[in-house]
């Protein structure tokens, strides 16, 4: 794997689109508000990184997004759990967690601003308060699908309740878990964002918002692009922690030789 | 076997139904200590279901189930299973060692006696120098040696065997027919031995129950009269064997129409 020379024919789309964009703005100079020629965002880019601006954005919407997940994903995933575990308590839960998990984050945002005002309390809340669903739902899923075979040796050796959970519940539902926290992370960056662009000044969104109004087409470019590269880099973090730790037990994770 | 001895397993007019479906019916049949028993009979007869029954993990929708003169109301650590589907009774995320381990750690064996344990019950197994693999690492024949090491490591009375040897190759299969003879001799261990061939059933037994298909039921149960110990050659060679083998065939061949 590591071995092999990294293959760049992904990336010549993306280039040839740039410089094609490149090409236009110059044959066709505009005076945007909207956009600016590469070279442009590029210096913009050097622009926020020296002056540390981007650098504090960045810390301001990734505490808030990963605090939020960390919350979010805990209490998800137990309840989740709890769910798969115990059937009547997810039917006896089933309507109240239906009704409030159609409401949209979004709406959340002037309530939660009523309650803590600006900053990365009112973030952090809405962040755990929507990435907790699909946390549920995936944990629940995945108690549900322990192997049936694994549960009958659990009974046949009389293992406690305890031993169940750790020794084969808990080890089974490791990797789908590790798959809903890489998902969950996904949807905390897009919540954090969303709520700074539509209210909280502050972070990454609120960069890119402040940058659009103050006609810097470039600036904005530049952080959205560094938005994306952050979404994608805790991605891959994770997809590199998942593979290593889950080398044997997740389908296709290489676990054969 | 004498009958003055009282039987280590006996059912008593069973029953097995799945919804309106009947399984099996009106099973009679008691299984004597240290005996090995077989079971064949056409694909979907039953066999796996009369296992699970022996196991405790399936209740008898009629009749009674008993062990030992007490009516079996659950698993016990003393029958431990080996399942048809190795693939699902292994655990993924530990290693040959790890698997074996899980029994002796649920018995409570201390752990320096629990490596000398899993040595000795994976070199019994074929398995030794196989500690570090993982189960996705091995073949179909080493996983299901893998299931029958962690089966002997709850150090079992009963033995129940959901054909074990379906998936190995012909010397593999000889080399552990005879392992598990041994084992008998030496141990006094029932063994329950499920099995689709015909000459498998007739090597290891002292009885083979014939069942018959829709609903499943007992057609016939064949004593064999062979001397122990047994040999690949010589028992194979043996008139009463080849006699056997013929009447076996005339049953299981007859149960399909
Ligand atoms: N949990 C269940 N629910 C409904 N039907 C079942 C269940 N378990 C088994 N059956 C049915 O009972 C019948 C006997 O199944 P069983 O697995 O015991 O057969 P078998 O003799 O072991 O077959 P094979 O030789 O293919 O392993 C089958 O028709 C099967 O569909
Ligand atoms: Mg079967």
């Amino acid at each position: 794997m590591s071995a092999r020379k990294p293959d760049f024919r992904p990336f010549a789309v993306p280039l040839g689109l740039v410089l094609l964009w490149e090409a236009l703005m110059l044959a066709f100079p505009t005076a945007s508000e909207t956009l600016a020629p590469p070279h442009a965002v590029i210096l913009g880019f050097f622009g926020i990184v020296t002056d540390g601006t981007l650098a504090l954005q960045t810390a301001q919407t990734l505490s808030s997004a990963l605090g939020g997940l960390a919350i979010g994903f805990t209490l998800g995933s137990l309840l989740g759990a709890a769910f798969g575990l115990w059937r009547w308590f997810d039917r006896a839960m089933q309507i109240s967690v239906e009704s409030v998990r159609l409401i949209p984050s979004v709406a959340l945002i002037p309530l939660s601003m009523m309650v803590f005002g600006f900053g990365t309390r009112m973030e952090i809340t809405i962040v755990a308060f929507t990435t907790q669903w699909p946390a549920m739902v995936l944990a629940r899923a995945a108690v549900r699908e322990v192997e049936p075979r694994l549960m009958e040796v659990a009974t046949v050796l009389q293992m406690s309740l305890l031993q169940s959970a750790t020794k084969i519940v808990l080890p089974s539902i490791l990797p789908r878990l590790f798959v809903s926290l890489r998902l969950t992370a996904g949807v905390a960056m897009i919540v954090a964002i969303t709520v700074e662009v539509a209210a909280n000044p502050y972070g990454l969104g609120a960069a890119i918002l402040a940058a659009q109004i103050s006609f810097r087409p470039e600036v904005m470019l530049a952080t959205l692009i560094w938005t994306g590269v952050v979404g994608a880099g805790i991605n891959q973090v994770l997809l590199t922690t998942q593979n290593r730790l889950f080398r044997h037990s997740l389908p296709g994770g290489g676990g054969s030789e | 076997m004498s009958t003055a001895m009282p039987a280590q397993i006996s059912l008593a007019d069973v029953d097995v139904s799945f919804g309106s479906k009947t399984v099996l019916s009106g099973l009679n049949f008691e299984v004597f200590k240290g005996e090995v028993i077989s079971i064949v009979g056409a694909s979907g007869c039953g066999k796996t279901t009369s296992l699970r029954l022996l196991a405790g993990l399936l209740a008898p929708s009629g009749g009674s189930v008993s062990f030992e003169g007490k009516p079996v109301r659950g698993p016990r650590r003393e029958t431990a299973i080996v399942f048809q589907d190795y693939g699902k009774a292994l655990l993924p995320w530990r290693t040959a060692e790890g698997n074996v381990s899980l029994a002796l750690e649920v018995m409570g064996v201390p752990g320096p006696e629990r490596r000398s344990r899993i040595s000795e019950l994976l070199a019994l197994t074929g398995l030794a120098g196989h500690h570090d693999k993982y189960p996705a690492q091995m073949s179909g024949g080493m996983q299901q040696r893998l299931q029958i090491a962690r089966a002997l490591a709850q150090d079992p009375a009963v033995l129940l065997m959901d054909e074990p040897f379906g998936a190995l190759d012909a010397m593999t299969r000889q080399s552990l027919q005879d392992e598990l003879l041994d084992l008998s001799a030496r141990t006094g261990v029932t063994i329950y031995f499920v099995t689709h061939d015909l000459e498998e059933a007739i090597y290891l037994s002292d009885r083979i129950i014939g069942l018959l298909p829709n609903p499943g039921r007992i057609g016939r149960i064949f004593d064999v009269p062979l001397p122990r110990p047994r040999d690949q050659l010589i028992t194979k060679e043996d008139r009463s064997f080849l006699a056997l083998r013929h009447e076996l065939y005339d049953f299981v061949k007859g149960s399909e129409h």
